[in-house]
């Protein structure tokens, strides 16, 4: 449970930070007034919808840490087996970077007020995505194919239930990025599309970001840094 | 005692309406069924929540008949007295208490005491009453699928929870995991919304040292609730797996009827380790709310501002972010690693502090008030006694050698039921005849109240307190018949035999408490807007109940924080928080 622990300590900091900007120290039954008058008192000037999205990143990435910590505390038992891990995944990985920067691109030519990049951005992020999920089951099929199926071993399990965890969070991205560009398509302002854009390039990164802490985590490349802080804190 | 060390009393004039973010009713359905009005989804969280509440304590009626009369009933036997036990725990703890407090009262209370229009993301907002709803139907559907419900206790231990030999094995285990994860889909998704409205939907002039501490509570509450489900997420959704697809992420190996089962490996400990690291912070989600919304009664009723507001907020944090590193004080017996429970011990006995720095403010905020005796007042003073009982009972349980002889007994059931099953009741209750003029226009028969107050208070006590020795006495919990043990003296049967009856009568009470709150709605006194004389926004909207949009035409501004009661010099005993500087200097002037 440390690494639920630790992700606590940094949401803590952040936490901790923007309450030290909202004046917790202040006498409220002292300060009569327009709220004006005291410093640092305003409200943030971020959108609602950037707010609501930093807040579900937050949920996600607690559940994603809580699937980590759970797999790190269930493989040192002694009947953990590592899985090889199909080569398809190092292209599926590359076709998730390049929907990423697909969406970013799109809301760089949102922000240039170019119309046409937006859409091609978007689609072709969404695009990426769709073949990434399709190589995931496809990876799936062959792992079945070969015979490690999801209940002959705990890290066949946890393979299993990791990726599907992940999909299913690109899964919720992409209704978002269709209702964006659908949005788009039906010839919405572009002034008002670049938020979406945003939290959907956002959203991407964020995925892209636990995608590859996942991958690390399966392929056992992380495996050396796992023990280092294993010893750290024991 | 105002003292305005600012020249600044101009009034600024007030935010002009942005029509376009409102959403508006277009039909009946949509009005009052499938609405995105923050509170509407409120009455039908609150509505929901009791109704299947309602079955939790039906359930604690057959649980009581057979402990007090063991033997009498035929047709309760061993596997349902378990299923009767997972799923009163159940459903108080998560689909009743959560649900009301974070759905029902986040609903109404935020966007009105904060001075918005509505939550910020309604569609979302109405999406997760639908998905609660849902789980509650596939919660209530275990009831009727072969086997019942499941019988593997509240906290669904593995590998008891999935093995045959628990009742429920079928369907019922399977149902209860699904319907957890779409309760936990649905608050997150009334989670965000709450979170955000109090970030960024405060009318002008609302900072956060301005709130009222409601929505402090319900705030740091929403927090720990959203960080805190995914725990129970991940443990649902991998027990799911091993009872479905025979994964052992939980399950070790092990003999099932006589024959070696499919599993091995797994570990146990770790599904505690997420269940606690979920139900540690559960019982403060629920504390929360209800130290906040009871700060604003006690206020409200004793005519006094709150002792030592920021002391409060800063405790409601603190407790907030203590309450996710004491999880293992609920595992002393579960055999992990021994000395955990030293630093767990330590940790749990820290949080008593900004605990009892509550209950001090809350007793020193009635030192010489005004105090009403009103029914929500009753039932505020109800839950500091009963608040402190279980809490110093906590204290006992949170050293690891006191708590390992007395865990599973009746001493722990004592102590949960009085601390976060008793005491969060009455502040519901407390805050039902609080609202309910804001939310309906009338008032609660305070007759009617009085008598639901005494019999729920003083039944609750005579339930719960006795149940202290029957546990110091080594009485055991979750067993259905006591049997013949040399160590249970027959005083503890008839001792049983009393709380059963009680349990009955305060049960009955509440029944009353149910015709009052239907009786009320057509023959209640009309209350008009402001009938407690409260400082905070809700009671200053411009229609009672507040119509669609809450405010009418401009945001209320806020100009002071939400306890200026008996201010000296005022011309009223109470300034609301949109009250101009302006209009007291002019009164205060009269006074002098």
């Amino acid at each position: 449970m440390s690494a639920v622990i630790l992700f606590l300590a940094v949401l803590a900091v952040i936490a901790g930070w923007w309450l030290s900007q909202q004046r917790l120290t202040a006498k409220p039954w002292l300060e009569e007034g327009p709220a004006g008058d005291f410093p640092g008192s305003d409200a943030m000037t971020w959108p609602a919808a950037k707010v609501g999205l930093g807040v579900f990143l937050a949920v996600a990435s607690a559940l994603f840490v809580l699937f980590i910590s759970a797999y790190s505390m269930r493989m040192s038992v002694v009947d953990w087996r590592p899985l090889p891990v199909p080569r398809l995944l190092w292209v599926n990985t590359g076709v998730l970077v390049v929907s990423s920067v697909a969406l970013q691109w799109s809301y760089a030519a949102a922000r240039r007020q170019d119309t046409e990049g937006v859409v091609i951005g978007l689609l072709a992020g969404g695009a990426s995505a769709v073949i990434f999920l399709a190589g995931q089951l496809l990876a799936w099929q062959r792992l079945g194919a070969a015979g490690y199926f999801v209940a002959s071993n705990p890290a066949n399990s946890f393979f299993y239930l990791l990726t599907a965890v992940h999909g299913l969070h690109l899964t919720g991205g992409l209704v978002a990025l269709a209702r964006t560009s659908a949005k788009m398509w039906r010839g919405a302002d572009i002034a008002e599309m670049r938020l979406g854009v945003e939290l959907c390039a956002i959203y991407w990164h964020f995925l892209l970001l636990v995608w590859l802490v996942l991958l690390g985590l399966l392929t056992g490349w992380t495996d050396d840094f796992v023990n280092i802080c294993r010893q750290l804190l024991s | 005692m105002v003292d305005i060390p600012y020249e600044g009393i101009r009034g600024i004039p007030p935010a002009e309406v942005p029509e376009v973010e409102l959403y508006h009713p277009r039909s009946w359905w949509t009005r009052y069924v499938f609405s995105q009005d923050a509170k509407v989804i409120a009455i039908q969280y609150s509505l929901t929540a009791t109704a299947i509440g309602l079955v939790a304590l039906v359930l604690s009626w057959l649980m009581r008949l057979q402990l007090g009369f063991p033997g009498t009933f035929s047709f309760i036997d061993a596997n349902q007295y378990l299923q009767f036990i997972t799923m009163h725990g159940m459903i108080m703890v998560i689909y009743l208490l959560t649900a009301l407090f974070l759905g029902g009262f986040g609903n109404y209370l935020i966007p009105l005491m904060v001075g918005a229009r509505d939550m910020v993301f309604p569609y979302v907002n109405m999406l997760s009453y639908w998905v609660y709803l849902l789980a509650v139907l596939v919660l209530a559907s275990t009831f009727f699928v072969p086997g019942g419900p499941t019988g593997a206790g509240w906290t669904l231990y593995p590998p008891q929870a999935i093995l045959s030999g628990t009742p429920g094995q079928d369907w019922g285990i399977i149902l209860m995991m699904a319907s957890l994860i779409l309760f936990i889909i649905g608050f997150t998704m009334g989670g965000l919304n709450y979170v955000v409205t109090v970030l960024q939907a405060r009318t002008r002039g609302m900072t956060l040292m301005r709130l009222p501490l409601t929505v402090w509570g319900i705030f740091t509450a929403t927090v720990m609730a959203l960080l805190a489900f995914p725990a129970l997420f991940v443990a649902s959704v991998m027990l799911l797996l091993d009872r479905l697809l025979g994964t052992s992420f939980f399950m070790p190996a092990l003999v099932e009827m006589g024959t070696l089962s499919k599993y091995g490996g797994g570990s146990p400990l770790l599904f505690q380790h997420l269940f606690w690291f979920f139900g540690h912070p559960e019982v403060y989600i629920v504390a929360l709310p209800a130290f906040g919304i009871v700060s604003d009664l006690i206020s409200t009723h004793a005519r006094k501002n709150i002792f030592g507001y920021r002391m409060m907020v800063w405790a409601i944090v603190a407790i907030g972010a203590l309450s996710f590193i004491v999880w293992a004080h609920h595992m002393y017996v579960s055999g992990m690693f021994p000395q955990f429970g030293y630093f767990f011990a330590t940790t749990t006995l820290i949080i008593a502090i900004p605990t009892a720095i509550k209950v001090y403010n809350w007793v020193l905020t009635l030192w010489r008030g005004d105090i009403h005796l009103t029914v929500p007042m009753l039932f505020a003073l109800g839950f500091i006694i009963t608040f402190v009982n279980g809490g110093l009972t906590g204290l006992f349980l949170g050293n690891v050698v006191v708590d390992v002889p007395l865990s599973d007994t009746m001493f722990v059931v004592a102590h949960f039921h009085m601390v976060m099953g008793v005491a969060p009741i009455m502040v519901v209750l407390g805050a039902i005849y609080h609202w309910y003029p804001k939310v309906t226009g009338r008032m609660l028969n305070e007759a009617l109240g009085k008598f639901h107050f005494w019999v729920t208070f003083l039944g609750a006590y005579l339930i719960f307190f006795p149940m202290h020795y029957l546990g110091l006495l080594g009485v055991p919990r979750r067993y259905f018949e006591l049997g013949d043990a040399t160590f249970i003296p027959s005083s503890a049967h008839s001792l049983n035999a009393f709380i059963s009856v009680v349990a009955l009568t305060v049960g009955f009470s509440q029944m009353v408490f149910l015709f009052n709150l239907a009786w009320s709605l057509f023959k209640g006194e009309a209350s008009g807007g402001n009938p407690w004389r409260a400082t905070t926004l809700e009671w200053q909207t411009p229609e009672t109940p507040p119509g669609h949009g809450n405010w009418g035409k401009e945001l209320p501004v806020v100009y002071r924080w939400a306890y200026d009661y008996s201010v000296p010099g005022a011309a009223e005993d109470f300034i609301p928080q949109n009250q101009p500087p302006r209009a007291t200097q002019l009164a205060q002037g009269a006074a002098s």
